[in-house]
């Protein structure tokens, strides 16, 4: 077959004039309007990858306060850089969610250290899939999970320990009972794996230009 | 140690390094071409792990709280406590041509029965789920149901999507659309047998009986 797919260039969107109608706007513009002091286009991501952020910071924290801290300090973050962004080449969801991460994990180490020991590891969210959930988000949900499945039992867990748990490289060697050259290699190949798999699924293409 | 430090890219990634490792990574990075480009595919796989966990809707105050305090402040003058060293430059990562269908899961009908059309197709057992590029994909049952799960912008009024099951080179339309908000959730009008792709183009309103304009997205032949 060989098609080459396109980024769709559909025009006359319901916009109109005013350019207030940012529902159809790409994550890419509303960065550039957030970069130019645009609080709409913040609001605008905001709808579109809060409840990720914000269930990403719950599975980390645990603690809803806390999670919220992550989210409102990721989101001030990203109103305060988002010109920084222009000059890079990810996606816009990617920087968004890594500045959320960052912030999430951050603030459960400042808690460990507060309490002299790391909390035990994160498990998985028990909570029932949410009915209203957007069908895009439950697809990207299902190939992700699907790709995870995918990997070595070993290599999943390093993942899951070191991006949910917030823990360190030495922290999970420590608390596996493995030398850290295992641990190491365990993520570089769990995650070099997954990043294979999601291309192959098409989800994670760079930005189209 | 240096050729050491190269191996620290994923716990990176994942911020999974102390504070120290972190550093020593980081100034390597300033100086590694190939280590920037490594990272910038594995944080895609990394802020990937993000979207495989339940999202869970804040409570409501907090989007005022945040758009209060962004308000209240001048833009880029405060920085970040951190500063993230970015990938200067992301390889342009290859287009993805679609030589055969990827099937990124195979349901075995654990799903309960729902008035989601696409879900109602996932809970058939054997039932696939194919990608279609970036946009979101095709759940194909085996007797042939489908349904597009698609996140493609609204069309102009005076234009639609139009479904296609392609076979042997002869396409049969399948379902006209105009996108919406999130992802559009289609029925494909035409069963989707073995060895068919399906595909979508942009077409006048009221749609075509072939197709006129190249494919925004299809399937690769599924099996």
């Amino acid at each position: 077959m060989g098609l080459v797919l396109e980024h769709p260039t559909v025009s006359g969107s319901a916009g109109g004039s005013t350019g207030r109608d940012l529902a159809h706007a790409t994550d890419e513009s509303l960065l550039s309007l957030v970069a130019g002091s645009d609080d709409d286009a913040l609001a605008e991501l905001y709808d579109r990858f809060g409840g990720v952020a914000y269930g990403l910071a719950l599975r980390i924290l645990r603690d809803e306060s806390l999670a919220q801290d992550a989210v409102q300090e990721a989101f001030l973050a990203v109103w305060r850089t988002a010109d920084r962004f222009l000059a890079e080449r990810a996606r816009p969801s990617t920087w968004i969610l890594t500045i959320v991460h960052r912030r999430a994990v951050d603030l459960v180490r400042r808690q460990e250290r507060r309490r002299g020991e790391p909390l035990e590891a994160a498990p998985e969210p028990a909570s029932p899939e949410r009915v209203d959930e957007e069908a895009t988000l439950r697809f990207q949900r299902r190939v992700v999970q699907e790709a995870l499945r995918r990997l070595p039992a070993e290599q999943r867990q390093a993942l899951e320990l070191g991006y949910y748990g917030g823990l360190t490289q030495s922290q999970l060697a420590e608390q596996l009972g493995q030398p850290l050259g295992t641990i190491k290699s365990r993520m570089f190949a769990g995650l070099t794996r997954l990043h294979e798999l999601l291309s192959q699924a098409g989800l994670e293409e760079s930005i189209p230009r | 140690m240096a050729a050491d430090v190269h191996s620290l890219v994923a716990a990176y990634a994942l911020d999974a390094l102390d504070e120290g490792e972190e550093r020593e990574f980081e100034d390597h990075l300033a100086e590694c071409e190939r280590c920037r480009e490594e990272l910038a595919g594995l944080r895609e796989a990394a802020a990937a792990l993000a979207f495989a966990t339940p999202p869970t809707t804040p409570p409501p105050e907090l989007q005022q709280r945040i758009l209060e305090q962004a308000r209240s402040e001048r833009p880029n003058v405060v920085p970040l406590h951190r500063r993230r060293r970015w990938a200067a430059t992301l390889a342009a990562a290859a287009a993805v041509a679609v030589a055969a269908a990827v099937v990124l899961g195979i349901w075995a009908g654990s799903l309960r029965n729902s008035k989601d059309p696409f879900e109602s197709v996932l809970s058939k057992p054997g039932s696939k789920l194919v990608a279609m590029g970036r946009y979101g994909g095709v759940a194909v049952a085996p007797d042939g149901e489908a349904v597009l799960a698609l996140a493609v912008p609204r069309t102009a009024s005076d234009k639609t999507y139009e479904a296609w099951v392609i076979r042997g080179g002869k396409a049969t339309p399948a379902g006209l659309f105009h996108g919406q908000r999130g992802a559009s959730i289609v029925k494909v009008s035409k069963p989707v047998g073995a060895g068919s792709v399906v595909a979508v183009t942009v077409e006048p309103a009221g749609g075509s009986s072939q197709p006129t304009a190249k494919p925004l997205v299809a399937s690769g032949p599924v099996s």
